[in-house]
C-alpha cells in the first residue's frame, strides 16, 4: 500500500514541484532551472495593480465560488444529517435513508451534471414552466452555462462530503447530553447551538475540508457547467496541459496546493483529524 | 426522550424529501428523456417512446466507439476494486497494532485524498512522461511508452479508492471485539486461521462494501484519470468529451447504460451484504440464548 502512494501519489507530486522550475518550449520541456512558469503566470500583475490581473482575478474568482459552495453545501448537509441523526428514530429507516443519500455518489458526476441540461437549458423544463405561468416572456439565459449553474451542480455533487462527516460526529453524541438540556429548560434551538453544533465541529471541519478541496481543483464540473467558458484554477492547468506547457501547468498546480494546503492548516487549527476517525 | 413527533420533525423531513429530490430529480429527468423517439431533442417535450438512441449507441456508428471504453472501463473498475480490496484489509489488520511508518502512510492516504485530483493527475502524467525519456535516452530508442491503462491508469485510480477503502477500515476496527481473536489464539487456532475463520466473516459485509466503492469510484472516475490514462480513453472520459460535442439524445442513452451498470453493482453489494448480515444472524452467536 505503501509502495503504491508512493509511487503513484508521493513522487508525482515531487515531480510536479520539479517540473514546476523547468524550463520549456513550443513542444517539449527542458530541464533547466527557471522561475518562467511562475512568471509568465503573473505577467503584469504587478504594473496592473492595484487592478487584479486575469490570473490574480481567477484565483479570487475561485476562492470565492469555493466559499459560496461551502455555505451551502453546509447548510443543507447538517440539516440533513441533523435531521437523520435526531429525528429518525429506527435503525433500520436511518440506514436506508442514508443508503438512499449515498447512492448518487455511486454513480456517475458527468451524468448528474448532463442531467441539469434539460431543466436548465433554453428550452428547459424550468423556462417553459416560468413561460408558461406568465412569470417572463423571454427564457432566462443565465440558468445554464453560468456561474449559477457551476455552483449548482456542485453543491449538487458535493454536499455528501458534508453529510457523512457531520452525521457522523452527530451520532457520537451522548443522548443523555440532550435529555439532560431538555430537562434544564433549554428550547431546542438553545440545545441546537450550545451543544450539538460545538460536539459536531470535527464532522463540519472534515466536511469543509473536502469540499473546499474538491472544489479548489475541480475543472470538471465548471468545463461542463460553464460551458467550457468559466475560468477557474482548476481550468487554468487543464488550458496549460492542453497547450502542452507541463512547466506552467506544474507552476499553477503547485500554486493550487499552495492555497489548498493553507486553508487546510487553517481548519486544522480548529480539529484533530486523526482522533476522529 | 419527548413522546409524539414536535413540528420541527415535519419541516426537516420535508427538507429531507426536498433535498432527496434534488439529488435524484434531474437523474430521472435524463432516464426518461433517454427513451424518446428518433426526432427527439435534448429537452422535454418528449417526441415519442422508443429504444432508438440505445440501439445507435451499441450500432456504434457514432463518434466514438462506445463498446470498447465500456469493456475498458470494466476490466480496470474490477482489477481496481481487486487491489483496493486486498490492500485495505491488509492495511486495515497492520494498522490495529503500532507499526514503524503507521503515520506516514496514514497521512499519505489522508493527503491523497484531498489533495486535488488534477495534481495528482498531472503528477502522474510527468512521472511517466520522464520515465518515458529516460527509457528512451538509456535503454532502447524504440520504447514507446509506459502510459497506459493498467500502469498509469491504474494508479491514479488507487490513490483515490486506497483511502476510502483504508477508512472504512478503520471505521471497522474501531468497533471490532478483539476478544473474539484471543478467545480464538488461545483454542488453539494458528494467525491465518483466526483470521479466516473468525474476523474475516465478521468483517466481510463491510469488505464487500468496501469493494463497491472500489469498482463505482473506478468506474465513474473522471478528474485522475483526465491525464494519466494514456492513449485510451474510459467511458466517463469519452462521456464528457461527448457534451462539447453531442446535441443528440445518445448521450443521455449513455448515460443511462452507465448508471445503469453502477446501480447493478451497488444492488448486487448490497444484496450481498444483507444476505450475510442475515447468515451472521442465523448461524453467528448463540449467546443469550442458553445453549
Amino acid at each position: 500500500m505503501m509502495l503504491v502512494f508512493a509511487l503513484f501519489f508521493i513522487l508525482p507530486l515531487c515531480f510536479v514541484v520539479m517540473v514546476s522550475f523547468w524550463d520549456y518550449n513550443e513542444y517539449q520541456m527542458i530541464p533547466r532551472f527557471t522561475t518562467r512558469g511562475y512568471y509568465e503566470s503573473f505577467e503584469g500583475c504587478l504594473t496592473k495593480l492595484p487592478e487584479l490581473c486575469t490570473m490574480l482575478a481567477t484565483y479570487v474568482k475561485t476562492v470565492k465560488l469555493c466559499l459560496i459552495v461551502w455555505l451551502f453545501t453546509f447548510l443543507i448537509g447538517f440539516t440533513v444529517a441533523y435531521f437523520l441523526a435526531f429525528h429518525v428514530r429506527s435503525k433500520t429507516w436511518q440506514i436506508a435513508l442514508s443508503l438512499l443519500c449515498t447512492i448518487p455518489f455511486w454513480t456517475s458526476n458527468v451524468i448528474r451534471m448532463i442531467a441539469w441540461i434539460p431543466l436548465l437549458g433554453r428550452n428547459g423544463l424550468v423556462n417553459t414552466g416560468l413561460m408558461d405561468l406568465g412569470i417572463t416572456h423571454e427564457p432566462i439565459e443565465w440558468l445554464l452555462y453560468s456561474e449559477f449553474s457551476i455552483c449548482l451542480a456542485l453543491v449538487h455533487l458535493f454536499t455528501f462530503f458534508m453529510i457523512v462527516p457531520i452525521f457522523n460526529s452527530m451520532m457520537r453524541i451522548d443522548r443523555r447530553l440532550l435529555e439532560a438540556a431538555y430537562d434544564a429548560g433549554a428550547t431546542g434551538w438553545q440545545t441546537l447551538w450550545n451543544i450539538i453544533i460545538p460536539l459536531c465541529k470535527p464532522g463540519i471541519v472534515i466536511g469543509s475540508i473536502f469540499v473546499i478541496t474538491i472544489v479548489m481543483g475541480d475543472f470538471i464540473t465548471i468545463g461542463v457547467m460553464g460551458g467550457q467558458q468559466v475560468a477557474a484554477a482548476g481550468k487554468i492547468i487543464e488550458t496549460r496541459l492542453n497547450a502542452l506547457q507541463f512547466p506552467a501547468a506544474a507552476a499553477n498546480a503547485v500554486i493550487l496546493l499552495a492555497i489548498t494546503f493553507l486553508i487546510i492548516t487553517m481548519l486544522n487549527r480548529l480539529v484533530d483529524i486523526r482522533k476522529e476517525l | 426522550m419527548r413522546e409524539g413527533r414536535p413540528k420541527s420533525f415535519y419541516l426537516l423531513a420535508a427538507f429531507f424529501a426536498a433535498y432527496v429530490l434534488f439529488l435524484y430529480g434531474p437523474m430521472f429527468a435524463i432516464f426518461v428523456l433517454s427513451f424518446q423517439g428518433p426526432q427527439g431533442g435534448l429537452t422535454f417535450p418528449m417526441n415519442g417512446f422508443s429504444l432508438h438512441w440505445f440501439a445507435k449507441l451499441f450500432a456504434g456508428n457514432g463518434i466514438v466507439d462506445i463498446g470498447a471504453a465500456l469493456r475498458r472501463s470494466l476490466a480496470l473498475g474490477l482489477v481496481v476494486m481487486l487491489i483496493t480490496v486486498v490492500l485495505s484489509v491488509s492495511a486495515g489488520m497492520a494498522f490495529r497494532k503500532k507499526f514503524q511508518g503507521s503515520s506516514i502512510l496514514f497521512y499519505a492516504a489522508i493527503a491523497s485524498l484531498i489533495v486535488p485530483s488534477i495534481v495528482t493527475s498531472l503528477g502522474i502524467a510527468l512521472e511517466f512522461r520522464i520515465i518515458d525519456d529516460l527509457f528512451k535516452n538509456y535503454i532502447s530508442s524504440d520504447w514507446q511508452t509506459g502510459m497506459g491503462l493498467f500502469t498509469s491508469g491504474l494508479g491514479a485510480h488507487l490513490t483515490w479508492t486506497l483511502p476510502f477503502g483504508l477508512l472504512i477500515m478503520f471505521a471497522i476496527f474501531n468497533r471490532f471485539d478483539s476478544r473474539l481473536e484471543e478467545a480464538a489464539r488461545d483454542l488453539g487456532a494458528t494467525p491465518w486461521q483466526s483470521f479466516r475463520f473468525v474476523v474475516l466473516p465478521i468483517i466481510l459485509p463491510s469488505v464487500i462494501g468496501i469493494a463497491l466503492f472500489g469498482f463505482t469510484l473506478s468506474w465513474d472516475e473522471l478528474a485522475r484519470s483526465s491525464q494519466a490514462i494514456g492513449s485510451v480513453n474510459t467511458l466517463p472520459l469519452e462521456l464528457q468529451g461527448l457534451t462539447t460535442t453531442v446535441t443528440n439524445p445518445d448521450i443521455y442513452a449513455l448515460g443511462t447504460v452507465t448508471t445503469g451498470v453502477s446501480f447493478i453493482v451497488i444492488g448486487l453489494c448490497l444484496g450481498v451484504i444483507l444476505l450475510l448480515q442475515r447468515r451472521q444472524k442465523k448461524f453467528g452467536s448463540d449467546a443469550g440464548k442458553g445453549v
